[in-house]
């Protein structure tokens, strides 16, 4: 089970290799759909089916340069999805600040892809720096999660804060589209 | 210890003497940039309550204009209904409109050693002025443009020094296809551009580097200030430039020295930027094209059309090839009408589109269908960025694509009849 107050995950696995770019992760398609179906199209071009297999509560693990690419808001895709952490060798700067204001705590962890295998089943506890594989029983230590991006995450993103500050209105805007 | 440029922009903005690395800098932007594409994705945008600021909130329309949906054109509504609320200072509606890094940089936003906050990734274009910005993320806009706030990871800098002076048919492109090639991904450090041969870097080079810089997944990318940032911002800042420049002591990642003479035209192959190109003088494959793309905030300005027209100037576009150009902004269109840069392209048998982030990210105006081949001289080639994924996008500077369009095959732009000297 999760902890989210204090930044503790534990869920299934899925490994995804070096580059994955955002147009993989939210293809620009995924634009025009409305927003509980814009998850549906996450790796299809190179993954096709996954985000019916994808179960919430799920891990993702990832190689080099994870979510290079575009502003398009892969955080709110991949919550779509249903995965609550990303883990990998390296994470793009601005996937990461998108992963985390959308309240998924994202991490770099050299060493993450040989840690586990798909389907296993990690621990992590973001707070702490601890990655752990609990169905091989091996570890990593890391750089915690920064204090600041872990109150983002643990207030459940940016735009909950927002909202309850009072500086947007509760409800997204809908672009009408007929 | 002294502070490189990205640090003391860090630094002031968020009320510092210094920042350090590993550390969270909450920042106040100077000024914030809102584009439409926030807007039209469903979920995405949420009407702000209150603004920071209306004189340092700035709407530009640019990813999909004029709209080509009806759901643009309700999120371009929203956009002119915000303004309106606000009394935003600064509008750029469609007839005004460009792609919002040109327009930041040829309307005075992006100022000098201060901050600019965007949702989109090529935000780091206005380093080029050394103004400081880094792609974020919608939630960032929104708690920009609400709570003038912001945060950014403080991380290392690379810096490069240059030297020497490019030469004839290579441009600032080849420049950071060189440095992408040559030293890969620049993931978690920022990036400083200067040294000796920045002198002879034109602006409109240093624009195309320092937005290209988001292909190399830099944090943010910045030129220093020098003469050449001064000319480009005669007459067009509202208040005294506040130049930022690194401390000669600052400390960097490392240092790397790049003689611009050695630099040859490049292309980068399908489907991503890092150590992927090849030197055109030994690109022995035969690629042939479908498409031909100038334009985008990497090279939709004046100086690239001007490279375009000169290549294709009393030429024909090769049969089955599409050659489309797209200004980026309507300053840049209306230059280009002026120079008669528009007619030397038609006449050539080249598709001059209205001003728009359009073809580089797939969505109007150039869209590619599976099989398909393109040369672009916008900033990425992932797979499906411009359309299909069955399709294939090569990189290559403006000079290459108009060189290509030509031939109807990757082509050295060097190698072109009649352009030498």
């Amino acid at each position: 089970m999760s902890d989210s107050t204090n930044l503790v995950y534990t869920g299934r696995v899925w490994k995804f290799g070096d580059l994955i770019n955002t147009d993989m992760i939210m293809p620009s398609a995924a634009f025009r759909l409305p927003k509980n179906e814009q998850h549906t199209l996450c790796f299809e071009a190179i993954r096709p089916g996954w985000a019916n297999e994808v179960r919430p509560g799920d891990i993702l693990v990832a190689g080099e340069n994870f979510g290079m690419g575009s502003s398009r808001p892969i955080g709110e895709v991949l919550r779509g999805c249903g995965i609550v952490a990303v883990i990998a060798e390296s994470i793009n700067g601005l996937a990461m600040r998108n992963c985390v204001n959308s309240s998924i705590p994202a991490i770099n962890c050299p060493g993450v892809a040989a840690l586990f295998e798909e389907g296993d089943t990690a621990r992590v506890d973001f707070l702490a720096g601890r990655i752990e594989n609990v169905t091989r029983k091996k570890s990593l230590e890391v750089a915690p999660l920064a204090p600041l991006l872990a109150e983002i995450v643990a207030a459940g993103g940016v735009i909950p804060m927002l909202v309850k500050e009072g500086y947007i209105h509760p409800e997204p805007f809908v672009a009408a589209s007929s | 210890m002294g502070a490189t440029t990205i640090e003391k922009i860090l630094a002031r903005t968020s009320g510092k003497s210094v920042v350090r690395l590993g550390e969270v800098a909450v920042c106040r932007p100077d000024i914030v940039v809102h584009i439409d594409l926030p807007m039209a994705i469903e979920g995405a945008w949420y009407r702000p309550a209150k603004v920071f600021d209306p004189e340092r909130v700035a709407v530009i329309f640019d990813h999909a204009v004029p709209s080509p949906s009806i759901k643009d054109a309700s999120a371009m509504a929203e956009g002119r209904r915000f303004a309106r609320e606000f009394g935003l200072k600064h509008v750029f509606d469609v007839g005004q409109h460009g792609i919002s890094h040109v327009v930041a940089a040829e309307q005075g936003l992006a100022r000098p050693g201060e901050l600019l906050v965007c949702a989109d990734s090529h935000t780091c274009a206005s380093g080029a002025l050394n103004c400081a910005g880094r792609g974020v993320g919608i939630p960032d806009a929104l708690q920009a443009i609400t709570k003038g706030m912001v945060w950014y990871l403080v991380t290392p800098t690379i810096r490069y020094e240059f030297k020497g002076e490019l030469g004839p048919m290579v441009s600032g492109k080849d420049v950071f296809f060189h440095i992408a090639h040559t030293y890969g991904g620049h993931g978690g450090a920022s990036v400083e551009y200067g040294g000796p041969g920045i002198r002879a870097l034109a602006m409109s080079d240093r624009r195309t580097m320092a937005t290209m810089s988001a292909e190399i997944g830099a944090e943010f990318a910045i030129f220093d200030y020098d003469e050449v940032t001064a000319d480009y911002l005669k007459g067009r800042l509202d208040r005294p430039a506040m130049p930022a420049h690194p401390d000669a002591d600052a400390d960097y990642l490392d240092v790397r020295t790049v003689d611009l003479a050695g630099v040859e035209p490049y292309v980068i192959l399908p489907h991503s930027v890092p150590r992927n190109g090849v030197r055109l003088s030994s690109f022995d494959q035969k690629i042939r094209i479908d498409q031909a793309f100038i334009g985008s905030c990497a090279n939709g300005l004046i100086e690239d059309l001007r490279v375009a027209a000169n290549i294709v100037r009393g030429k024909k576009v090769a049969p089955g090839v599409r050659f489309i150009v797209t200004p980026g902004s309507q300053a840049v269109y209306l230059q280009a009408v002026r120079e008669g840069l528009f007619e030397i392209l038609v006449e050539a048998g080249a598709v001059v589109t209205n001003s728009t982030c359009g073809a580089c990210f797939g969505y109007h105006m150039g869209v590619l269908a599976p099989g398909e081949v393109c040369i672009t001289a916008s900033p990425r080639n992932f797979k499906g960025r411009m359309g299909s994924p069955e399709a294939s996008v090569y990189l290559g500077s403006p000079a290459t694509v108009a060189a290509s369009a030509l031939t109807g095959v990757i082509t050295d732009p060097r190698t072109v009849a009649g352009l030498r000297g």
